[in-house]
């Protein structure tokens, strides 16, 4: 047994994380925040394209850099701790893995080869309202070759190229592909908690769609996107609490109250080693969901659950408790604390909130004990 | 990262098993969670024995030593092993898991010789005598005197929580040799027989209704020089060593977890109420994140790490679960689950039994509190609390 990553990606995380720090500061991401018109930060995006890193586990076949989910998961970490403003989760973990699951060979090579070029940028469009979408009762329908019906709110829906739909296609689900710049496709931005990250409403009128896999199959689909974006999310979610925990202890250092840092009481203490506890249990549930992702492990159901719950609880508790250790300047807009605060709630609800996946969950190992 | 045993790993995990299966029963739903007894004591040093013989005790110690001379990882196949048999393991946990690796630590030749493959073979039970009455948390207030004479020590005084101690053949003890210097200087570390003149162990009936922990008494208990670990006024760096294996060792699986709770809310129908299924959710993350944060230090072990501090998040996790576990269990079946008579109402006593018991798990081996100070101070790198008694002579010292 090795329950950690290689030199290599270790290696990769330090560059990755060394390249964010100067190309994705806070700043870039605070342009986007301040500025209504833009729904991404175009000069990070293009450096991301640039560093192969949407194409990390697509095949080389398909113009990919052709490493794994290992890989993905370690960029994914270090993505979520800088807050990347841009559409990396939505065309990676979303988008082009629907099309490694699901997309025949012609729609593998048609299009992953412009994913990984940057010239598509996807979407995942599942949500139709409150609630978790559920296969059995969507009402955007599909008859074969065109969709109708209306998707809200779609991450990186006014942005994307491309979207993959989860669709009513007769008496069962189905996922296609369609492309948003073809007639009977509009679109209209919505405004979010987390502005940095642009969400759309999709409007389809009898737009052209195709097919991803087999007709019937949306729900065990969708099911297995969601399994493997969970796991991504949930990198994505232990950047941003072990990022949380640091501001917070830097801070805890420095301020100074009663004539020493405040970091000495221990109500500041204890605050900050229970964030540690659960970025822990957040970072041991997320190496399990990696494995599980890179080896297509039976318990991949469980351990996708398990990370996604554990991070996103951990990356809640570190960004309330972070403002909180922050005191005031916390509350300012100046202050970076808010940014992750947003972020935090975006990536805990996107996908299913932990509602969704405790249930998911206690399913599983219902089934697995079942014998 | 693979999950999946090596060859080499698979070889000892196919061993290990063998060996298990001619000796041991597989665990099943009758196995007592926390035996005692003379009986069980007997079995377990009979056990201890039986592992040693088949070089399956204490895997990583040199063979030397009695152990395997093996790799920590082997050590963690072996436990996963091990704990799904009836393994009377508990009465050594103490010894082998903090004293003796302290004795190997600051311990001559000749007290290797003496202690290590004796203890390893189960013949001989070790306790860990630190904590007082006045000093729990703030372990090293202790007030236990010793004073020179001749070429022996005297010790005087009286230590308290000591698990085993009435079993035990030796113990580590903690002393005060200079009341004069601030606390942490004024220590030192023994080895002490325990059946001699001198030494009264008093079991406590604790809250759980068990009696395994005890209240020592000294009196002109005479330990020669040559039974010091460490130098004179070195006893609270010996006392770390000890402290540090503790909380590797504790934090284990202390009673019923998520998968019984889940078994038992089965069986009562309350698995399909919604609340109870987040709960459920919510512990299984939390106990499999612990055991993988448990398999990611065994890879920092193998790899030539030694444990830090960061061990100290095992205790948090769990002893709060069993006590939330146990709590919920009782609540399920509303005035119902106050019964645990054993006619009636059997399951419950299994919940009952570990309800009773967290409290003093949140409480042994470093409270809650002090864990959460150690993750703070030594691993988050925050300022220590404030000591207003760092450089005050001990005998100086405001208690009560």
């Amino acid at each position: 047994m090795n329950f950690d990553f290689s030199e290599d990606q270790k290696f990769l995380a330090s560059e990755a994380r060394k390249f964010l720090g100067a190309q994705c500061t806070t700043a870039h991401v605070r342009e986007v925040l301040d500025d209504d018109a833009k729904s991404h930060h175009e000069g990070v995006w293009q450096k991301v394209v640039e560093m192969g890193w949407i194409g990390a586990a697509i095949p080389e076949e398909y113009g990919g850099l052709g490493l794994g989910m290992l890989e993905l998961c370690v960029i994914a970490e270090e993505m979520g701790r800088a807050l990347a403003p841009v559409p990396f989760a939505s065309t990676t973990y979303f988008f082009a893995e629907a099309l490694k699951l699901a997309g025949s060979e012609a729609q593998k090579s048609s299009i992953l080869e412009k994913v990984v070029s940057g010239e598509v940028v996807g979407c995942y469009a599942a949500s139709e309202g409150p609630g978790n979408p559920d296969p059995a009762k969507l009402k955007v329908t599909f008859d074969g070759s065109k969709i109708s019906g209306t998707k809200l709110p779609v991450t990186d829906g006014d942005i994307a190229t491309h979207a993959v739909v989860l669709v009513k296609e007769g008496a069962g689900a189905s996922l296609v592909l369609v492309d948003l710049n073809a007639d009977g496709v509009s679109r209209k931005s919505v405004s979010t908690l987390e502005p940095t990250r642009s969400h759309a409403e999709i409007t389809f009128d009898g737009a052209s769609a195709e097919r991803l896999g087999a007709a019937g199959e949306g729900a065990d689909l969708h099911d297995a996107v969601m399994n493997r974006a969970a796991v991504l999310l949930a990198f994505e979610q232990l950047g941003g609490a072990d990022r949380c925990l640091e501001m917070a202890t830097e801070y805890a250092k420095e301020r100074y109250a009663f004539g020493r840092p405040i970091g000495g009481n221990q109500a500041i203490k204890h605050k900050l080693a229970e964030m540690y506890v659960k970025n822990q249990v957040a970072r041991s549930n997320c190496y399990y969901g990696a494995w599980a992702l890179s080896t297509d492990a039976a318990e991949l159901p469980e351990a996708a659950a398990a990370s996604r719950l554990a991070a996103s609880d951990a990356f809640w508790f570190a960004s309330k408790e972070n403002i909180q250790t922050h005191g005031g300047m916390g509350f300012t807009w100046e202050v970076d604390c808010h940014l992750f605060y947003r972020r935090a709630k975006l990536l805990a609800v996107q996908a299913g909130a932990p509602k969704v996946w405790k249930e998911k969950l206690v399913s599983a190992l219902e089934r697995k004990n079942a014998a | 990262m693979d999950f999946n045993d090596t060859a080499e790993e698979a070889e000892f995990r196919a061993e290990a098993r063998s060996f298990l299966e001619k000796h041991l029963k597989l665990k099943d739903a009758n196995t007592p969670r926390r035996p005692s007894g003379e009986d069980f004591l007997k079995r377990a040093k009979e056990w201890q024995k039986t592992k040693a013989e088949g070089g399956f005790a204490q895997i990583t110690w040199p063979k030397e030593w009695g152990g395997r001379g093996g790799t920590s990882m082997q050590q963690v196949i072996w436990n996963q092993e091990e704990g799904k048999f009836e393994a009377p393991t508990g009465p050594f946990a103490i010894g082998l898991g903090m004293c003796v690796p302290t004795v190997i630590a600051f311990g001559s030749n000749e007290h290797k010789k003496r202690y290590v493959e004796k203890a390893l073979r189960g013949e001989e039970i070790w306790c860990q005598l630190f904590s007082e009455p006045a000093a729990g948390s703030d372990v090293a207030g202790v007030k236990t005197r010793a004073v020179k004479d001749g070429d022996d020590w005297v010790i005087n005084g009286q230590k308290v929580w000591t698990t085993g101690a009435h079993f035990s053949d030796y113990g580590i003890v903690l002393a005060r040799t200079d009341p004069k210097a601030p606390k942490h200087k004024g220590l030192t570390m023994f080895i002490v027989d325990m059946h001699q003149q001198g030494v009264e162990a008093r079991p406590i009936h604790q809250a759980s209704g068990g009696r395994e922990f005890n209240e020592v008494y000294f009196t002109d208990v005479r330990i020669p020089d040559s039974d010091r670990l460490g130098e004179v006024g070195e006893g609270w760096k010996v006392a770390l060593v000890t402290l540090m294996n503790e909380r590797l060792a504790v934090g284990g699986s202390p009673g019923p977890d998520w998968k019984e709770i889940m078994d038992y809310a089965r069986s009562t129908g309350t698995i399909s109420d919604q609340a109870f299924r987040e709960k459920l959710a919510d512990w299984y993350v939390a106990a499999q994140g612990y055991n993988l944060t448990k398999f990611r230090t065994q890879t920092a072990l193998s790899r030539g790490a030694t444990p830090g501090p960061e061990n100290s998040i095992g205790k948090i996790i769990t002893a709060n679960q069993l006590q939330d576990i146990c709590n919920s269990a009782i609540e399920m079946q509303d005035h119902y689950g106050i019964m645990n008579d054993s006619d009636t109402m059997p399951a419950n006593a299994l919940f009952q039994q570990s309800f009773m018991w967290a409290p003093g798990l949140r409480i042994a081996g470093g409270t809650d509190e002090i864990l959460k100070n150690i993750i703070a101070e030594r691993v988050l790198g925050l300022p220590q609390d404030v000591r207003v008694d760092k450089k005050v002579p001990f005998d100086e010292l405001k208690q009560g």
